[in-house]
Order: structure tokens, then sequence, then C-alpha cells
């Protein structure tokens, strides 16, 4: 038997295709996550894991609490779905946003503080080739932000010079960077290598 | 762990910014004021400008670009991203947008063209560039300068969403065409390159893509929630909106419902409730009671 691992994308706005074509590369099964209903059901979530792409985090934010998702997201996450966030992704995972646009929040699910646009503006966007905990990736980042605090237990994954640019803790994954812009598929491949579809495999 | 080659200014880079703002409603501002209201409304950036182009249009005269201080004001003003607007062909207006570190620039026919046969060289430019297009061939032509970002060309400033419309269907319909050529009748993709007026290459990829290699947004004369989602179920990746939301009667709610509607363009139910209460919409203005010289979708070659 074949099992085929599913993804759920965050797909209120955003860079949510390129993740959907990366993951569908790998022979996952994505669905895109509109509502508490693509999320979960009455006995318990409908995907095996999970990926919050990049895009605009304030507006991001914004759709995701007038729509009602951003508790069962806060819930899915917490109670151990895999889950990869990358650029505003990392900034929804955070505990604490720094220079957020007026009122936005986040998740609270992974206890680092990120600042926003922290590596600049779009003329400081650039493709990098980067070692991380996995290896060494060719990824881009787009008005990047940066972890500028890793609480206990959380283990720093990639740095970029100085600045800590991906963590991980638990099932939770958070980078600063898009390995879905240049199609590297090392986090992509640990997701689902982590999903429970796999692990029963 | 440090970095080995980086490469600013590519063009996934470029891309990949307007990748990040899909599903997004860009809005034009003239003020820091308006620019916070817009980032409070949940704008996935800012069109910085002085005049929007319903005032453009009524006060006539040269439009060029902004005042570096309103530039600069409104980039610190907000923490998304601002793009800002130079004449067709103004490559030095282009070079000073760049200086000020704007995200993005449109090279837009909103403003007075500065050069009536070329374009701006964008290839040249560490900024990414968005390009106004009625058709597919103009789009091409545009990409193959360098344009990271198309948006299909309404008619500014009128309010009225008929040409935005024809144009995204009209690009549309055209990849569909070249799509079913590339299937049944390949070699003919010469002649389509010769008759859309654009580099083979790109013809070629479109035909087996199926779709634009950048995003397409769309813009001109969208005012009101239901026009953004329109805009979306015709294929756009997302929405500009100019002068509809700050010459309306109240711009925060609208600004606020239009990014709903485009979030949400395919569940009517979140259009009906973004659509109710919203005041005045701008007051428009019929695009075919404009004389031909008044129209800007023309403008751009």
């Amino acid at each position: 038997m074949t099992v085929v691992t599913t993804v759920g994308v965050l797909a209120l706005q955003g860079g949510v295709r390129e993740h959907r074509l990366l993951l569908e590369h790998l022979g996952a099964t994505t669905v895109p996550i509109r509502s508490e209903r693509d999320l979960r059901g009455a006995d318990g979530p409908r995907v095996d894991s999970l990926v919050l792409p990049g895009g605009e985090s304030s507006t991001i934010d914004r759709l995701l609490r007038l729509y009602d998702l951003a508790e069962p997201l806060r819930e899915t996450i917490a109670a151990g779905v895999p889950t990869l966030g990358t650029c505003a992704g990392l900034v929804l995972l955070a505990d604490e946003v720094l220079d957020p646009a007026p009122g936005q929040q986040s998740l609270g699910l992974l206890d680092v503080s990120v600042r926003r646009n922290a590596l600049g503006r779009q003329v400081d966007s650039a493709e990098v080739d980067l070692d991380t905990a996995l290896g060494t990736v060719r990824v881009a980042f787009i008005r990047a932000p940066v972890v500028v605090r890793v609480g206990g237990g959380v283990e720093v994954l990639a740095r970029r010079d100085e600045s800590v640019v991906g963590v991980r803790a638990g099932a939770i994954t958070g980078v600063s960077f898009h390995p879905e812009l240049t199609g590297d598929e090392t986090f992509h491949r640990a997701l689902l290598q982590s999903s429970p579809a796999a692990i029963s495999r | 762990m440090n970095s080995m080659q980086t490469v600013t200014g590519s063009p996934l880079v470029k891309r990949g910014l307007a990748d990040m703002l899909k599903g997004g409603v860009i809005m034009d501002v003239v003020t820091p004021d308006q620019a916070r209201i817009a980032e409070d409304a949940g704008a996935v950036a800012v069109m910085a400008l002085e005049r929007v182009p319903a005032d453009i249009r009524a006060q006539g005269g040269v439009a060029r670009m902004s005042d570096p201080d309103l530039v600069e004001a409104i980039v610190e003003a907000v923490s998304i991203p601002v793009m800002a607007k130079v004449r067709i062909g103004h490559t030095v207006e282009a070079q000073v947008l760049q200086h000020l570190e704007v995200d993005y620039i449109d090279e837009s026919e909103v403003l007075s063209p500065a050069d009536y046969a070329h374009h701006i060289d964008k290839h040249a430019f560490t900024v990414p560039f968005v390009c106004g297009a009625t058709n597919l061939g103009e789009a091409l032509r545009r990409i193959a300068e360098g344009a990271a970002m198309i948006r299909s060309k309404g008619e500014a400033g009128t309010g009225d969403v008929s040409e935005a419309t024809k144009h995204i269907r009209t690009i549309r319909r055209e990849i569909a065409e070249l799509k079913a050529l590339a299937e049944t009748a390949p070699e003919e993709l010469y002649l389509a390159a010769k008759n859309l007026q654009a580099p083979i290459d790109l013809v070629r990829e479109v035909a087996s893509s199926g779709r634009l290699p950048v995003v397409l947004f769309t813009a001109g004369g969208v005012a009101t929630p239901a026009d953004a989602a329109l805009m979306m179920q015709l294929g756009a990746d997302g929405v500009f909106v100019g002068s509809g939301i700050f010459k309306s009667g109240n711009p925060a709610a609208r600004a606020a419902a239009i990014v709903k509607a485009t979030a949400f363009f395919d569940d009517a139910a979140v259009v009906t409730e973004a659509s109710r209460g919203l005041g005045e919409a701008m007051v428009g203005i019929n695009v075919a009671d404009l004389p031909a010289p008044h129209r800007l979708a023309e403008r751009g070659w």
C-alpha cells in the first residue's frame, strides 16, 4: 500500500503555488487551507503536515483573524502537526514580532522573537548559498525577517552572517528564506519525512 | 554557517517579491496617512504617488514621478512594500526611485510618457519593475525588457472596470490560444511570435506552461469589492486599486472590504458582506465618454 502524505498549505495570500508545486513534485498531495473546514474535521486534522508560506505577514495575520482561522490553526499546530513556515510563515509562528504593522499579531507557537524586514528592503533581497543543519541549500531572501531572540528548547538551524535565519522546536520549523522560489527540496523533504503518513509507512 | 555566493537583483529575486504579493491588493496613496490606512486595511503594498489617476485626469498637464520627499515619507510611514511610478522610458526617474530604495518601480502609462518609442531597459536595475499591458504581446515585450511583474491595464481614474475586464480577458485568451497551438501545430509558434511582436523564447515558454512567466495583477477602474473579486475570478493574481479607495466616501472601510473580497473572491457570502454599507463609491466616468487622446491604456508600445 502506498501512503501519500497530505500537506495543507495556508492559502490566504502569498507564495502558495510555489510550495504546492514543490511538494507535489516530491510526491505529496497538497490542499489549500482557507477555512477551519479545510484544516480539521470532527475526527481531527485533515492534513499530515502544514506549510505557512511567505507573503505579507500583516495581511495574512489580518485575514486569519477575520475569518476565524487563527485559533484552529494554532490548535492544530500546537497538537503536533509538523509545520514549516517560510518568511511570513516564520513571523506568524513566532511568540513575538518586532517592527509589526499596527495591531499585527502572531500565533505564538515558537519561542522566538522575529524582526520583520530585518535584512533590508527589496534592493537587499538576494539568492544565497546557505549552510544549514540540514545541509547546504540555495534559497532566496526577500525583504526577509530574522530571529533576534532564540528561546530555550529552540534549535538554530541556520545563520546568515551573524543573523539566525532558521529555527526548529519539536515539529515546528521556521525559516526566514524561500526554498520554494529556488526549488531547493531540502526543507520540504524533511517536512514530508516527519509527517505521520511517512512515519507509519 | 556563513553565506557563500550571494546574488541581488536576479530575475528570481525580482519575480520573487511579486510572488509574495499574490492574492493581495496594492493601493494608490498620496500621503503617509493614506499609506497607514492602506496598511491597516491589509494592503500587501502601497503605490506612492502625488496625484491619484482621477486627479491627474481632472487636472491635466504633464504627470511625473513624485517628489522624493513624498516617496521617502511614505516609505518611512509603513512596514509593507512601497512602489512608485516613473514615466514610460524615463530611465533617470527610475534611477532616482532605486536610490530611494522603493521596493518596486511601476513604469506607468498613468504618467505622461517620456519616450514614445522605447521603454526603460529594466535589466539594468536591481529594483524590480511592474509594467502595464493590454495584450499578451505587450506583456511579453515588457518581460523581455526585464519587467518582473505585469499588470493588465484598465482605464485608470475612471471607476469604470470595463477596460480592465477586456485586457485581462484578452491576455488570458491569447495564452490559451498559444497553448493550444503548441499542442496542435508547434511549428506555427514562429508565426505567432511574429504576430505578437514578442521573442520566440518567451512565446514558447508561455505556450508550454500556459501562463505568463511572471505574476499578473490587474489594474484600472476597480472601485468596489465585487470589481476586485471579478478580476480575481478572471484569473488575476491580485489587484491594484488606484482612485477607487481614497476617492470614495469611507476609504478605510472600502480598503478593508476590497482586501477581503480579493482574498475570498470565490465566496459570494464574503463578497456580499464586504459590499455592505461602504458609503459612496468614487464618482465614475464611462470610458466611452473619454475622447481618445485621454485614454491612458493606449499609451505603451
